[in-house]
């Protein structure tokens, strides 16, 4: 057990954890948008597999960051328009469509990264680029807190804006309101003359935008290569934090945070020879035992009534 | 046959077609020599013994899965829980593979009878929590498969790992546990009668039997087939622990039929495959077997061709996305539809 409190509580177990949650919180807020709005995005593994090849390659091909991040995005929003083409304008269920981009990610990264690299696995061989990571004035140097704060990739600070973003959107504009209309009562939406085909799209581009940071994250921040299947169910973990969080984006964000933690434990206890496969499946359980009690009591509820 | 039902056929013989069309697009982009190698990709499968060998053995697991998720769909349950049941009992019928002494025949059995457990026990969980509770079947089975892959990791590693093996893969089946070769010079195995015959068997459970009526009428109109007194419930927990076992079954039949071992490491992607092929079939439990080998040609296909040529066989991903979403899109090719009946009225 020393050894275990010795490997927590240390700087770098809780720098570790704010790193291991910013994709889990872009697709977190992407899952929170779209479900939102009554179009559940399952498709989120998929398109941020897909930005985050998009991100590795043409950050290679450019040689620049940026050029790489705004490719990752470019191809994140251009698969969530095609789920969102395909399931609001040819009525494909959503759900299928979903499986149709993930199905399409997890295959044609790998194609595609034998095209360019001749391999199936990585993509070291070619000298892609990062995002910088930033040290915040003032804060870096506080003993304890600094370490932990500072230092993060630029990504990391944008996901948890992408939280107050996701918060204020849906609770104080107008096309949060449209949105959460569109989601509860579609024809009461539309009866009063918000189009729902739409303000779902825009929901699932918005999806797709925020994939497309998670992916570039996993390929230009969290590490600085592509690995075949490298975001390694992240995207299923985010659906389980905004199911537990019962769509609220802060609701979402903290239970992502706990997710983030699990994930960082399961990575520093391996060390330890814990195991470590189960480890990684608290998420999961603790999403499934979640939806469990709140259904049994909502029944309950609804049968006392 | 009414115009209605022919157009669906239509308009899935159109998508099979545009992913054909994709493939020869991506060969011709990709590949040096690109006439051959679509020569390659469309008859080679057909040319020897082996290769409709292969196309056949690929068929088994996805005539499962489709079963599997074809009677989800009758239902209209969106449960794709499948995937995790496929790893899950491939190690529960692995373990009984590796450990006891049986006869053939009876050996083989076992291990399916317990895969079929297996997967109907975890069916149990979303089942009642959909059929008792109305919590969403599609959100717990997807937590499922991940906590499943993890607890069949955990005893991979901990209990069934040989470790004279570099790679991750459980000991040895013995050798009566592994399901007899019907074709020579192929791997056809057994598993492939079974699946014939629970396609069929499926069949009559959808269409001729009476818990097959109450799931059609579950999956038309909940509402209106609780008011005509069925159990609603009930079936949706008949439906789930069906499922469960189809699943199972083709779990454990695809790893003593074609393995010596244990060897997936993530989950086989057969639960999400076994969705397409449902939706190939439209949900008709013989259909399943068709769309099961139209998809295993493709693969078989796309297989050759990376061997001649330097095609990467994940283009197969890119053409099953197109099925998927061209099968399942309701108002593709729509504007023809609707001439089309017209004209049968007039």
């Amino acid at each position: 057990m020393k050894a275990f409190t010795d490997l927590i509580f240390t700087t770098d177990f809780f720098y570790s954890i704010l790193r291991v949650t910013t994709p889990l919180l872009f697709a977190s807020m992407a899952a929170v948008v779209s479900d939102v709005a009554g179009v559940p995005n399952i498709a989120l593994e998929g398109i941020m597999l897909i930005a985050a090849f998009a991100g590795m390659f043409f950050s290679y091909l450019f040689e620049s960051a940026l050029a790489g991040l705004f490719f990752a995005l470019f191809f994140a929003v251009l698969a969530a328009g095609v789920l969102a083409f395909f399931t609001l304008y040819y009525k494909t269920n959503i759900i299928l469509g979903g499986i149709a981009i993930n199905s399409l990610a997890s295959g044609g990264t790998i194609f595609f990264l034998y095209l360019v690299a001749h391999d199936k696995g990585t993509s070291v061989s070619l000298a892609s680029k990062v995002l910088p990571n930033v040290n915040i004035p003032f804060i870096e140097s506080i003993p304890i807190i600094g370490p932990v704060i500072s230092g993060h990739n630029v990504l990391t600070y944008l996901a948890v804006a992408s939280v107050v973003f996701t918060y204020l959107l849906l609770k104080r504009t107008a096309l949060g309101w449209h949105i959460r209309a569109v989601g509860e009562k579609p024809d009461a939406a539309d009866s009063v003359g918000i189009s729902v085909t739409k303000t779902q799209a825009i929901a699932l581009i918005i999806s797709g935008v925020m994939c497309g940071f998670g992916g570039a994250f996993m390929s230009m921040g969290y590490v600085s290569w592509f690995s075949r299947d490298m975001v390694s169910g992240r995207g299923w973990i985010a659906l389980a934090a905004e199911a537990m969080g019962r769509q609220h984006p802060l609701g979402t964000a903290a239970t992502s945070l706990l997710f983030g933690v699990a994930d960082a434990l399961s990575n520093a206890v391996a060390t330890l020879g814990w195991p470590s496969d189960l480890v990684k499946t608290i998420p999961y359980c603790a999403t499934l035992l979640g939806l469990a009690i709140f259904s049994i009591r909502a029944y309950k509820r609804a049968k006392a009534a | 046959m009414s115009r209605e039902r022919s157009f669906t056929i239509i308009r899935t013989a159109v998508s099979m077609a545009v992913a054909v069309l994709v493939a020869f697009l991506i060969i011709v982009l990709v590949s040096d020599q690109p006439l051959e190698s679509i020569k390659i990709f469309l008859l080679r499968p057909f040319s020897t013994k082996r290769y409709i060998g292969n196309i056949v053995e690929t068929a088994v697991p996805l005539i499962f899965s489709g079963l599997a998720m074809a009677i989800m769909f009758k239902a209209n349950l969106f449960n794709l829980g499948a995937e995790g049941i496929y790893f899950i009992a491939g190690i529960t019928g692995s373990m009984v593979a590796i450990w006891p002494k049986l006869p053939p025949v009876v050996f083989p059995f076992l291990c399916i009878l317990v895969g079929a457990a297996t997967g109907m026990a975890v069916m149990v969980i979303p089942g009642v929590l959909k059929a008792k509770y109305g919590a969403s079947e599609l959100v717990t089975s997807l937590m499922m498969n991940n906590i499943l892959l993890g607890v069949g990791l955990y005893i991979l590693n901990n209990v069934m790992r040989d470790p004279d093996v570099a790679s991750l893969v459980s000991y040895k089946y013995r050798t009566n546990s592994l399901l007899a070769n019907i074709v020579p010079g192929t791997r056809i195995h057994v598993g492939f009668i079974i699946a014939i015959v629970f396609a069929v068997l499926v069949y009559i459970f959808l269409f001729k039997s009476k818990w097959g009526y109450e799931i059609r009428m579950v999956g038309d109109n909940g509402t209106f087939a609780s008011y005509s007194g069925i159990n609603v419930a009930k079936v949706i927990l008949t439906v789930h622990l069906a499922a469960g076992a189809i699943a199972g079954m083709g779990g454990i039949i695809e790893c003593i039929g074609m393995h010596k071992r244990f060897e997936w490491s993530a989950l086989p992607g057969y639960g999400f495959d076994g969705a397409m092929i449902a939706m190939l079939a439209g949900n008709n439990p013989i259909g399943v077997i068709g769309a099961a080998f139209f998809v295993s040609w493709l693969r078989v296909g796309a297989d050759l061709v990376n061997r001649s040529s330097d095609i990467p066989t994940e283009m197969i991903s890119i053409l099953q996305s197109i099925i998927i979403l061209l099968i399942s899109a309701e108002r593709f090719l729509h504007k023809y539809k609707q001439s089309w009946i017209e004209k049968e009225v007039k």
